[in-house]
């Protein structure tokens, strides 16, 4: 399956992956291999055979409805390069203004 | 209201986002509380640290199927999650777990009440999925600050069939799910802390076409009141965009409720791809039969049973009913009056009129009244057997609302007990009539109004506590000599 550079530039946008130009090439290449994997599956004759999500035949197991972890905010807050007042800090990011 | 209605049409449906009310998260035990500090119940799964796993909450699969049966829809089993991708500092993880192509309830319909009567507007269905954190865009030295308090929190996507035509068919669709969930004790529906969160979509059309507008979708919309303007607004636009010969463009909208407006989200450079895949963390969820029967069996009396009930057991107007049955709470103290005073008219009247004049004035919900559900039917119970008039029960619930005194113990001590002996009501009568020989006069020479003054005058003698029946009954004697 072909690939346009634009397609592929989009794939990496949507990833947050920072694709330099020179690597396109190569990386196209890669990625329509990996799809042409895909197209070999979907010939596959399936009609027969009912989707499933998940690949073992097991339901998921759960949990009763109980608080049961504690407040580890200091410890957590630790592994963040930059905090303040209780808050993790990140880029400006504000997404619905103008 | 504008005339557009001759022409154009509008096609609405709504997505509502419902926080259910778990102690714990969707897929930690982290706590759900509301307002604790940033931070302090989120715990490694809600911040995505690396090997952890979700663990599912069994609690919101019987919320889920509870709403499921209340909207009179299909339970999938298996029903199974899926990731939603995208990147925001307040969804750790960089994908939202939610649900798909086997959402947990799909295909149901809710009754709502219209001014062309009831409508049938069908839900598409109701999925799973966590909620986001929360992002502070105050100054943090030119950054954002990100508390994940909220990030898991389980929510409920109801999403409705775009079989909505007009704003005040939005809002009774709204608070037709507000009293449900109120009702099954899912969530508590606050939508000022955001526990019930509105989209809408709207697009419009020429009448008659079958094919619909280009529609756009209006977020931030936080009450009822908010819904209705927001939509409203957003129809005009839509319509004068199109009478001038411009296009709609699809894209999210934010509602602005101060200059009641719709203005367009900044819009990215690529539309959001979400690229859904099965969530691999998760097994799909068999939804035993044994399991679903046995959640059915708490399913509560809800709100059109409920109003349908008052109707043929109390006797009481379908209005009256619907008012009293749409909220829970009301619906239960209105019950509780009832058992004591025995007078469902009565205590209906007194429930919709004084005591919710009251808790309007204090800005307090039924749970907080300042009478309890005995009290109030106690003071009906003496106004039904003759203890009281009207008039006296209105100043003992005055009374009532602001001590922590019982209705016989102020009807006793305050001597208010209704004067029904008929001699002493003639002698009251005798002196009013003695003292107002000109007014005497014009009534027997016809002015026959003058009747509401005499009965006004020996109310006014007896402190108000004559009964009134028998004031009349004997007033009309006396002045017809």
């Amino acid at each position: 399956m072909a690939l346009s550079d634009q397609e592929l530039k989009e794939i990496a946008y949507l990833a947050r992956i920072n694709v330099k130009e020179d690597s396109l090439p190569s990386l196209k290449k890669e990625l329509e291999d990996i799809l042409g994997l895909f197209e070999e599956l979907n010939a596959a004759e399936t009609s027969e055979i009912s989707a499933m999500s998940h690949p073992l035949d097991l339901s998921q197991p759960t949990r009763q409805d109980e608080v049961t972890e504690e407040n580890l905010r200091e410890e957590l807050l630790k592994n963040a390069p930059s905090v303040q007042s209780g808050l993790f800090l990140v880029p400006k990011v504000i997404e619905g203004e103008e | 209201m504008k005339n557009y209605a001759d022409n154009w049409e509008a096609v609405i449906g709504l997505e509502i986002h419902v926080q259910l009310s778990t102690k714990s998260k969707l897929f930690s035990g982290a706590s759900t509380n509301f307002g604790a500090l940033p931070n302090t119940q989120a715990c490694n799964i809600d911040l995505a640290m690396p090997g952890v796993l979700p663990v599912l909450n069994e609690e919101v699969l019987r919320m889920a199927i509870k709403l499921g049966k209340a909207l009179n829809a299909d339970i999938n089993s298996p029903t199974s999650f899926a990731r939603k991708n995208y990147f925001y500092p307040d969804s750790p993880k960089g994908y939202q777990i939610s649900q798909m192509d086997k959402p947990i309830v799909e295909s149901g319909y809710l009754d709502i009440d219209t001014e062309n009567g009831v409508k049938r507007i069908g839900v598409t269905r109701a999925h799973l999925e966590e909620d986001a954190g929360k992002s502070l865009h105050d100054d943090f030295d030119g950054q954002s600050g990100i508390d994940l308090n909220r990030a898991g929190t389980p929510l409920l996507e109801i999403v409705s069939e775009p079989e909505i035509n007009t704003p005040q068919e939005a809002v009774a669709y709204l608070k037709s799910i507000h009293s449900i969930i109120r009702y099954l004790e899912i969530s508590d529906g606050n939508m000022a802390e955001g526990s019930m969160r509105c989209d809408a979509n709207v697009s419009v059309r020429k009448k008659g076409d079958t094919k619909l507008g280009t529609r756009t979708e209006t977020k931030n919309v936080n009450s009822f009141r908010f819904v209705e303007k927001a939509i409203q607004y957003e129809i005009d636009r839509q319509i004068n965009e199109l009478e001038s010969g411009n296009q709609i463009t699809q894209e999210t909208r934010l509602y602005d409720s101060q200059a009641n407006t719709t203005r367009p989200m900044r819009s990215k450079e690529f539309a959001n791809d979400y690229r859904y895949f099965p969530e691999p963390d998760l097994l799909p969820i068999n939804l035993e039969k044994e399991f679903i029967e046995e959640v059915m069996a708490t399913m509560p009396e809800m709100p059109t049973q409920k109003k349908i009930r008052f109707v043929s057991e109390f006797n009481l107007s379908e209005y009256d009913a619907d008012l009293l049955a749409a909220d829970k709470d009301l619906a239960n103290f209105f019950e509780a009056v009832v058992k004591v005073s025995n007078s469902p008219k009565l205590s209906a009247n007194w429930i919709m009129g004084e005591l919710s004049a009251e808790l309007n004035n204090e800005n307090l919900s039924i749970n907080e009244s300042k009478i309890n559900s005995n009290q109030l039917g106690q003071l009906i119970l003496r106004i039904e057997d003759g203890t009281i008039s009207g008039k006296i029960a209105k100043e003992i619930f005055e009374k009532l609302w602001s001590s922590d005194k019982e209705v016989d113990e102020i009807i006793q001590g305050e001597g208010l007990e209704q004067v029904t002996d008929d001699k002493e009501i003639e002698s009251m009568i005798d002196e009013v009539i003695n003292n107002n020989p000109e007014q005497l006069e014009q009534y027997r020479s016809g002015k026959d109004r003058l009747f509401g003054f005499f009965v006004g005058q020996v109310m006014k003698a007896s402190q108000g506590k004559a009964n009134p029946k028998q004031v009349n009954d004997i007033l009309r004697k006396k002045l017809e000599k």
